[in-house]
């Protein structure tokens, strides 16, 4: 261990202490070796740390502090809307009638629960401008996949089993062909114009009888609002396929475009994205995803519904493409999703849209003069830009992102999407005000001048973090990826 | 509009618009044609102040019955168990919970850090080499170890126990469907997998045999002869394990397990009426480059110190996209954060001590319902579920109980047409022993 190490918990365990207070044993007890046959009783015990309850506290207090999130500054994380977390979702997620509700509880002793859900289903069925909702997905990616299982169910109900393939823009987010692949399609990829947007022609060119659907990110990943939408609605339900919506970017559009108006037949929401379920470090999250009539008979099972009102599971669902996750979904984060759609009410989810954007373009303006912006129109949510310019001055994106660190900031997505070179991806979010805003902006312009005029701070970037460029190479030649006791 | 998550001001709002050369916001929004347009405002309900909607909320979360102020005796895959509080003291610590996925690694070493931890942690418990960062629950977990197992052995056949729990049952059925994977039941015989079919129905056409240790009903699943008949056909042996249950059996890992997958919500996360909770991976180090989901890896910075990073990240689908053998992106990190800490609490002794208590208070348990005269079907060694048998409906009975605070087991005649009026009993370390009498005692006055 280096002596500026932060220990790992098994390196602070010392033999003897304890953290618990299990509760008291108070009923006679039988040698475990007569309750299991022999080589059962397990014999070697698993190398867990010994520790007090203020070593605990101490050893993830210091973590925390290793760890940048929302509420320790700003991050404008494109794609990921990383908005603030709202802490009474955190507070309404932990009351012991949501917390502490076993799933598989008769239905009659959970109608609050069941309440909430068919509200919460209500209200993002008139959001998405959608026929049904499911809470089921436990993330977006697992939204795809369930809404893509169902488009399989349809064409195959409809004895179309040739339609094998799904297409994909060339900006889509990696989870669109993976989710493709995994529900059995093959993946065929339609290009983006000079505009940045899907090309008309080229998707004219791959759709076909063997189309199954297009997904499509809209506003897509470079923060651009697919203006021909309704036209390429026609040519992929013209050919029978179709259209599928990835709501990661809908933070842009919340009562401005619906994707139910905008043609599509299934879309999926992400709810730790722009309905504030926290990001967790990562998950867990929530993939609602919503459809259009035709597609109702193949939502996974059970489907929650209202009879005479008392809520219940109905089961008897024959064509459903089946369950895809134990019990209803991340309950947890539906409840927090909920809460916050409460809070802001019609008018507040408009203005989350309007500032959101509002701050983007703000942004992207400002930071235009110093870093290349591929396509100059207005932006939703997010913009990119290209560190190209900087790249001939051996600046590349990643040291940008670096440097960014030493002004505390989180940087934005880099590299992503694929279609833009040297790319960098900005999402403000409304949560954001001015100063902070400038403040980011006006790092990036120095960053820009130092890539001129100094590019070394750029390149060994950062200076000030914890730790340094780590060396990934080694981690992944030589994957070291748990602690073993010396 | 004013409202307290949105800063923006008038005055804001008008320097923004100059700088950006538009007379006002609606500008911004001219490349939505308007025939998609949506014109108006949402038919939803009207925005609540903080007070008003804490109240309505607190009335709605008041009508369900919860596990905090009644008894449960209902387990079948989710369970009531200690909760360290200083769980949710570490997770409220907001530079966890507001984070992202840890892609930046210079200032995201805590999650880094916490997650190696977890993967050690789980590495420790099951006895496997390897663990990944987690998966969203045991369900979709085990459908990933069947998909890994078909890819990786080039077959498309899945037995599976009917002794694992009905919904990952019908997880992995939906999953498979999707990769055209075949998945057959292999049926129990006594309450635990029937090696006599076992031995008819495998072969060399089958990819993986998934069991579950203790199984739905309770029974310890026998490791050792089943991993004999798998592996004498070169098919995977994939074990579903609750994890608190491994600080008293021998780890599935001991037994000769290529992958071990479950669910940590035993370990410190809320039933939260069935999530989220938190699947986790564990494989041997043969199949390290081929799990799915977010790997943390140790490595070192400019200067030597250590760091963590996400690791091996070729294998995911953001780098593979098509050719990812996983779509998973988002996890249960959080939720692998509130295991870590709970495993930390507990630690080595902790888990042993737990695990037994739960095996004697349902051991405890089981021996009442014989004294005063049920029938336990499947008797034989168990962890901390059973099965009785009614002599009237489950839900029947379900319904009176909770009338006296007491949530019953679980109605296996849901799942099992054989066995209807059969109750699945669960009791954890947290039901005392007058808990448990008073349970005996109501269950027996309505049998009578």
């Amino acid at each position: 261990m280096h002596k500026e190490d932060q220990p790992l918990i098994f390196e602070l365990s010392t033999e003897g202490r304890i953290g618990y207070s299990l509760p008291e044993m108070d009923v006679p007890e039988t040698d475990l070796s007569e309750l299991l046959p022999e080589g059962y009783l397990r014999e070697e015990e698993p190398e867990l740390p010994e520790v007090s309850e203020l070593d605990i506290m101490r050893h993830y207090t210091a973590l925390s502090k290793r760890n940048h999130g929302v509420d320790s500054g700003f991050y404008p994380l494109g794609s990921c809307t990383m908005k603030y977390n709202p802490k009474i979702n955190e507070n309404v997620a932990r009351f012991n009638g949501f917390a502490h509700l076993h799933p598989l509880q008769d239905e009659s002793s959970v109608q609050g629960a069941l309440e909430l859900m068919y509200d919460l289903q209500e209200h993002l069925i008139e959001i998405t401008g959608m026929d049904e909702v499911t809470l089921q997905p436990a993330a977006g990616a697992h939204g795809e996949w369930t809404g893509l299982m169902m488009i399989r169910a349809y064409h195959e109900a409809n004895g179309d089993t040739k339609r094998t393939k799904v297409i994909v823009p060339d900006s889509a987010h990696g989870t669109n062909p993976a989710s493709a692949t995994v529900a059995g399609f093959e993946t065929v990829t339609v290009k983006s114009n000079e505009n940045g947007l899907v090309d008309l022609e080229d998707l004219r060119r791959v759709v076909g009888e063997d189309t199954a659907a297009l997904m499509l990110t809209n506003p897509n990943t470079l923060g651009l609002f697919e203006e021909n939408i309704l036209e390429m609605a026609e040519i992929v339900h013209g050919a029978g396929g179709k259209l599928y919506y990835d709501g990661a970017n809908l933070n842009a559009v919340l009562s401005k475009a619906r994707p139910g108006d905008m043609g599509f037949d299934v879309v999926h929401l992400n709810l730790h994205k722009t309905f504030t379920g926290p990001h967790g470090g990562g998950g867990p999250g929530s993939g609602p995803v919503g459809v259009k009539a035709d597609l109702i008979p193949y939502l996974p099972k059970p489907v929650l519904v209202k009879k005479g009102g008392q809520y219940e599971f109905d089961y008897d669902r024959p064509q459903s493409i089946g369950r895809v996750k134990p019990y209803y979904g991340n309950f947890g984060i539906n409840v927090r999703a909920y809460t916050y759609i409460r809070t802001m009410g019609p008018d507040g989810l408009k203005a989350v849209t309007e500032y959101a954007v509002l701050n983007a373009n703000y942004m992207m303006r400002r930071l235009a003069p110093f870093f290349d912006l591929p396509f100059d129109r207005h932006c939703k949510h997010e913009f990119v830009l290209s560190g190209k310019r900087q790249k001939k001055l051996g600046v590349r994106t990643l040291d940008i992102a670096k440097r960014l660190l030493d002004f505390g900031y989180h940087p934005p997505t880099i590299y992503f999407p694929l279609n833009v070179e040297e790319c960098i991806m900005i999402e403000p979010t409304e949560t954001e005000s001015k100063e902070t805003l400038d403040s980011f902006v006006d790092a990036m312009i120095q960053i820009a001048k130092e890539a001129e005029e100094n590019p070394e701070i750029v390149q060994e970037a950062p200076h000030t973090t914890v730790i340094g460029r780590l060396d990934e190479t080694m981690a992944a030649r030589k994957p070291v990826l748990r602690y073993q006791k010396q | 509009m004013k409202h307290r998550y949105l800063p923006m001001t008038e005055s804001d709002q008008k320097a923004m618009l100059e700088t950006i050369g538009v007379k006002s916001a609606e500008d911004l929004f001219s490349d939505i044609p308007e025939s998609v347009r949506f014109k108006g405002e949402y038919k939803i309900k009207p925005a609540k102040s903080e007070t008003s909607l804490m109240k309505e909320l607190t009335l709605m979360a008041q009508k369900n019955a919860d596990l905090r102020t009644n008894t449960s005796f209902l387990g079948a895959g989710v369970y009531d168990h200690y909760m360290p509080v200083i769980v949710d003291h570490v997770l409220s610590r907001s530079e966890f919970y507001t984070a992202y996925t840890p892609y930046q690694p210079e200032i995201s070493q805590g999650e880094l850090q916490a997650i190696f931890e977890f993967q050690t942690m789980i590495c420790e418990l099951t006895g496997m080499d390897v663990a990944n960062s987690s998966m969203y629950d045991g369900g979709t977990a085990l459908a990933e170890a069947a998909m890994l197992s078909a890819g990786n052995t080039r077959r498309k056949k899945v037995l599976i126990s009917s002794s694992v729990h009905p919904e990952s049952k019908e997880v992995v059925k939906t999953y498979a469907k999707g990769q055209y994977i075949e998945v057959i039941e292999i049926p129990q015989k006594d309450g635990v997998t029937d090696l006599d079919a076992l031995n008819e129905m495998i072969g060399d056409d089958i990819a993986a045999v998934i069991v579950q240790y203790p199984n739905f009903f309770g029974r310890v699943e026998p490791l050792k002869e089943l991993e004999e008949i798998i592996h004498a056909h070169k098919s995977m042996f994939v074990v579903s394990s609750n994890p608190v249950s491994l600080g008293a059996l021998t780890p599935p890992g001991k037994f000769g397990a290529d992958i071990v997958a479950g669910d940590a919500q035993p370990f410190g996360i809320p039933t939260a009426f069935g999530g989220p909770h938190c699947g986790y991976f564990a494989v041997t180090s043969k199949l390290m480059r081929k799990v799915p989901g977010r790997l943390v890896g140790q490595t070192v910075d400019d200067q030597g110190r250590r760091g963590f990073v996400l690791t091996l990240q070729a294998r995911e689908q953001h780098i593979r996209r098509d050719k990812a053998t996983s779509n998973i992106c988002s996890n249960q990190a959080l939720n692998a954060l509130a295991a870590s800490v709970a495993m930390t609490a507990l630690g080595k002794k902790g888990v042993k001590e737990m695990a037994a208590a739960n095996m004697q208070k349902a051991h405890y348990a089981k021996k009442q319902f014989k004294e005063i005269g049920f029938e336990i079907a499947f008797e034989g060694p168990s962890f901390n579920e059973f099965v009785i048998k009614l002599n009237t409906p489950v839900k029947e009975v379900n319904q009176k109980l909770l009338e006296k605070g007491i949530i019953g087991g679980y109605d296996l005649g849901r799942d099992f047409a054989d066995l209807k009026n059969h109750m699945l009993v669960a009791v954890t370390e947290l039901r005392t022993k007058e808990e448990i009498d008073v349970f005996v005692k109501e269950m027996g006055d309505y049998h009578a």
